[in-house]
């Protein structure tokens, strides 16, 4: 926080010394102040685990289920007080301006909840009275919304002065992230709801399914983590039998998720498209090796061999239930705009989206590639080439994408293959992903 | 055809297994029981009833399976426990002095268990439409734990308790139930897939405990706060557990998954002509039924399961396939390289270290160099047999290569009489005694 910048100090300061007038000049006649002591520890113990979203660093932690409660129990200025509370939390920030701001943002989001309920009439109703939830719930919804947007408001203020995150991330994350408080926020209603008859094990009661959702969904994750590895690893073993391929698959991946992206894919539609990317070759294991590293022009039987190698990917990955539409990904990433591809023959927009993001993907990684035949081409030829091809080969929107994609990511094309002396090393002789070289077979005609 | 069918149809009749029988056996009788009394005595309170009967209808409707393939419904079962749970029904409107200042609730064990079937043979009814077989013995199970919940506490309600005694009964009966449940879970399960007992229910406990956890503490949630605020509270308390549910669910399609890519990758050593078509799935099928016969737990098989289907994948480094693709016959040598290429391959995944090491001690003969040690005296400690389930690889992956798809059991019986021959030195002799119960059952798996 050393190099932060005046703006963001100043308004540090000034949220601070307004959560500091709101405490100071509260009265504190009629305070329950043991609810408030129980719901400031249920607060530190909730906020010292937050809950990783997809999201990468944004968290949300239960504490917002306390906070809330508190704002139902204790009336605004004692959930200002709660949420000044967030200062000595230990978890997420060490710095001491840190935890200033993060307490002062919380007893604001607190005050004005609070003031949002009593103005929806939410305070005239005592918590475990008769249709107490059917009276509180239209107030307590304002109360949430009212925390939850302040909060985010505070937040992204100081993201934007710090010059930490630029304006158009915030906005792509806050939505999950408004989402992620809303529904942790809404337990809130649960806890107060039974204080008055069981106190604080309402909490117990409330928290600790989630919690144990919150274990479920980090097993999960970890889950996930392990597949994606190990579908990395078992490809890269796929990719072993030829040193110029190797990593082409994980390359393909990548480029296939930075098409998607930007062309707007739905979040489990792109993971659908990593895992095709990773997959689509694998069905080249069932080519003989022989025809593999054939040099010079093949028979057609040889080239009737690689055309089959994608219904050979099929076969093996048909049974990953997950994948669906990826499967088709996996069958037609060969197919071209004209319909001179295989193994069908799709024209246009009969080759499924999926299809005709690999099929880009795929050309440019083998063009940017060292091939046994020649070195590798330079980014600006490859897409020289993609260019050209728009339209006949491939789908012109779906390159465009691609440049968009790759003027702004950019691309780390791969190292030339360092291979090993004692000339055993295997190598193919022709790649059937390069489209500038396509495969020469003996007879002409059957080729193109 | 006729004859062939009928037949067939009376195995399936005859593979039922006594226990599962016995419980659901016992669960319609028990729902036989409450359905008539509640009949005769009329229904307690039936706005509630009704309330808490849809919430289990929904609960069934939304039920899932977990990884190991057991079905749950965590939102009818808290539902359920939570009515059997349940002390009042809202606040006190006439000042009546209840020691609650509720209105009690006044259902019987017999109704709890009545409104519990109708609430699941409701929710079934559209798994049945569209051709899904409900799953009888789970069913029975959640119906079984309601049942004995409901038959412990609702009598205490008669000793009027205060809320603290309250909440503490509460806790003893759902820990007592997920007892049960498990218990049940482990009974059906050890006769299903012939694992120990005492494996079996150790293996529920690890898959089930949290979500049990998470299940009974709703259910008390529940019945807590439908007593305090009356039956509108429901809904808005049933909130936690969907959350629990969806993250269980989300957990299990992600194992399910994670096993189908094993599953599915495994087979490119068969497409690149390494192997023959099938072996890894029948190596990691009889691998599994061995490990269970020699009671290993259900995380141990999983790992086993792993190492079985890509305990070939260093093949995949050679340049060309051994011929016929049986490592059997391959040098001792050549084994060892290619569990090392493999082993090489998982330990690429950064994830399954012990599989990794389970592939590359597959290929090691079961007596490693104990002659060596003998003669060196006793001096030098034996070196260590490969773990069990490399053992059990070694055994299955030896049987298949010299079996292969056939179904002749003559052929096996010679090839099992081959591996006992080969027994004490290559591999282990009691595992080869399990392949034998394992092969001897077959028709059955």
């Amino acid at each position: 926080m050393r190099g932060l910048p005046l703006a963001a100090w100043v308004y540090v300061c000034g949220v601070a010394a307004l959560a500091a007038y709101v405490i100071a000049t509260a009265p504190y006649g009629d305070l329950d102040w043991r609810a408030l002591a129980v719901l400031a520890v249920l607060f530190l113990v909730c906020d010292s685990a937050p809950a990783q979203l997809n999201v990468a660093r944004a968290r949300v932690s239960l504490g917002f289920a306390a906070a809330l409660a508190g704002v139902v129990l204790l009336g605004p200025y004692g959930a200002a007080l709660l949420g000044a509370v967030a200062i000595v939390t230990g978890q997420r920030f060490f710095a001491p301006v840190k935890r200033l701001f993060n307490g002062a943002q919380f007893a604001l989001s607190g005050y004005a909840s609070g003031v949002v309920f009593d103005l929806l009439g939410g305070h005239r109703f005592e918590a475990g009275r008769q249709e107490w939830v059917e009276h509180v719930i239209g107030p307590f919804l304002g109360a949430l919304i009212t925390f939850v947007l302040v909060n985010l408001t505070l937040m992204t203020g100081i993201l934007l002065l710090a010059k930490q995150e630029t304006a158009r991330t915030l906005l792509r994350e806050s939505g999950q992230l408004a989402f992620g408080c809303l529904g942790y926020g809404m337990f809130g209603l649960l806890i107060a709801g039974l204080w008055p008859g069981i106190q604080a094990f309402a909490a117990v009661l409330v928290l600790l399914p989630l919690f144990i959702a919150r274990w479920a969904l980090e097993q999960a994750h970890a889950q996930q983590q392990a597949h994606a590895a190990t579908l990395a690893a078992l490809c890269q073993a796929v990719e072993t039998k030829d040193y110029y391929t190797r990593g082409h698959s994980e390359r393909v991946s990548r480029g296939s998720v930075m098409i998607a992206q930007e062309i707007g894919m739905r979040a489990d539609r792109v993971e659908a498209i990593r895992m095709a990317g990773m997959l689509h070759d694998v069905g080249k294991l069932g080519v003989p090796t022989k025809v593999l590293r054939k040099d010079g022009p093949m028979t057609e039987e040889e080239f009737a061999a690689i055309q089959l190698h994608p219904m050979r990917g099929l076969e093996i990955v048909r049974e990953i239930g997950f994948l669906d539409e990826a499967l088709a990904g996996i069958m037609h990433h060969h197919e071209k705009m004209n319909g001179r591809g295989y193994p069908m023959g799709l024209a246009g927009e009969e080759i499924p989206e999926f299809a005709r993001v690999i099929s880009v993907a795929d050309a440019f990684d083998a063009m940017t590639s060292t091939r046994s035949y020649r070195a590798a081409r330079s980014v600006e030829a490859a897409v020289t080439e993609l260019r050209r091809s728009a339209g006949d080969h491939f789908d012109p929107v779906i390159v465009e994408a691609f440049l968009r994609a790759l003027e702004r990511d950019g691309w780390e094309p791969p190292q030339p293959p360092v291979l090993p002396d004692d000339d055993v090393a295997q190598t193919t002789r022709q790649d059937h992903d390069d489209p500038t070289e396509p495969i020469r077979i003996a007879r002409d005609g059957a080729a193109r | 055809m006729t004859v062939r069918t009928a037949a067939r149809e009376r195995q399936r009749w005859q593979t039922v297994d006594s226990g599962y029988l016995l419980l659901v056996a016992l669960a319609g009788l028990g729902v036989l029981v409450a359905v008539t009394q509640v009949a005769v005595v009329g229904v307690a309170q039936p706005d509630v009833a009704l309330v808490f009967g849809v919430l289990i209808a929904l609960g069934e409707l939304f039920r899932m399976v977990m990884p190991g393939n057991r079905e749950v419904a965590p939102v009818a079962s808290a539902g359920a426990l939570g009515y059997a749970l349940l002390v009042g029904v809202g606040p006190e409107r006439s000042g009546q002095a209840a020691s609650l200042d509720v209105v009690p609730a006044v259902h019987s064990t017999f109704q709890v268990v009545a409104i519990t079937a109708a609430g699941m043979i409701v929710g079934s009814l559209p798994h049945v439409l569209v051709g899904r077989t409900p799953r009888l013995d789970a069913m029975a199970r959640r119906l079984i734990t309601v049942a004995v919940v409901a038959t412990c506490f609702r009598p205490l309600l008669a000793l009027d308790p205060k809320w603290p005694v309250l909440i503490v009964l509460m806790g003893l009966v759902v820990v007592g139930s997920c007892f049960t449940d498990v218990l049940i879970a482990a009974l059906i399960r050890a006769e299903a897939v012939r694992a120990r007992l005492g494996i079996a229910i150790r293996d529920e406990i690890g898959a089930k405990m949290a979500l049990c956890a998470a299940t009974s503490a709703t259910a008390m949630l529940i019945a807590v706060a439908t007593t305090v605020m009356g039956p509108a509270a429901l809904l808005v308390f049933t909130v936690p557990i969907l959350v629990s549910q969806f993250a269980f669910r989300r957990y299990a399609g992600i194992r399910a998954t994670y096993l189908q890519t094993v599953r599915a990758l495994s087979r490119v050593t068969e497409v690149g002509g390494y192997v023959e078509t099938g072996h890894s799935r029948r190596v990691s099928r009889l691998s599994v039924a061995m490990g269970r016969e020699l009671g290993m737990s259900e995380e141990e098989l999983l790992e086993l399961e792993y190492a079985a289907l890509m305990h070939d994948i260093g093949q995949l480094s050679l340049g060309d396939p051994i011929p016929g693709g049986a490592t059997v016959l391959a040098s001792p040598a050549e084994q060892r390289r290619i569990a090392e290429l493999g082993a090489e391959v998982i330990r690429q995944t950064g994830v399954l270290d012990r599989v990794a090491h389970i592939v590359r001690q597959s290929s090691h003969p079961y007596r490693t160099g104990h002659a060596a040690a003998a003669g060196a005296g006793s001096a030098v400690a034996p070196p260590l047999p490969p773990p069990l389930a490399s053992r059990i690889i070694k055994v299955a992956n030896a049987y298949d290569d010299l079996v292969g798809d056939s179904a002749d059991r003559d052929r096996g019986a010679a090839v099992l009489e081959r591996l006992r021959l080969d027994s004490a030195a290559e591999y282990d002799p009691a595992v080869v005694e399990a392949l034998g119960r394992v092969v001897d059952r077959r028709p059955r798996l």
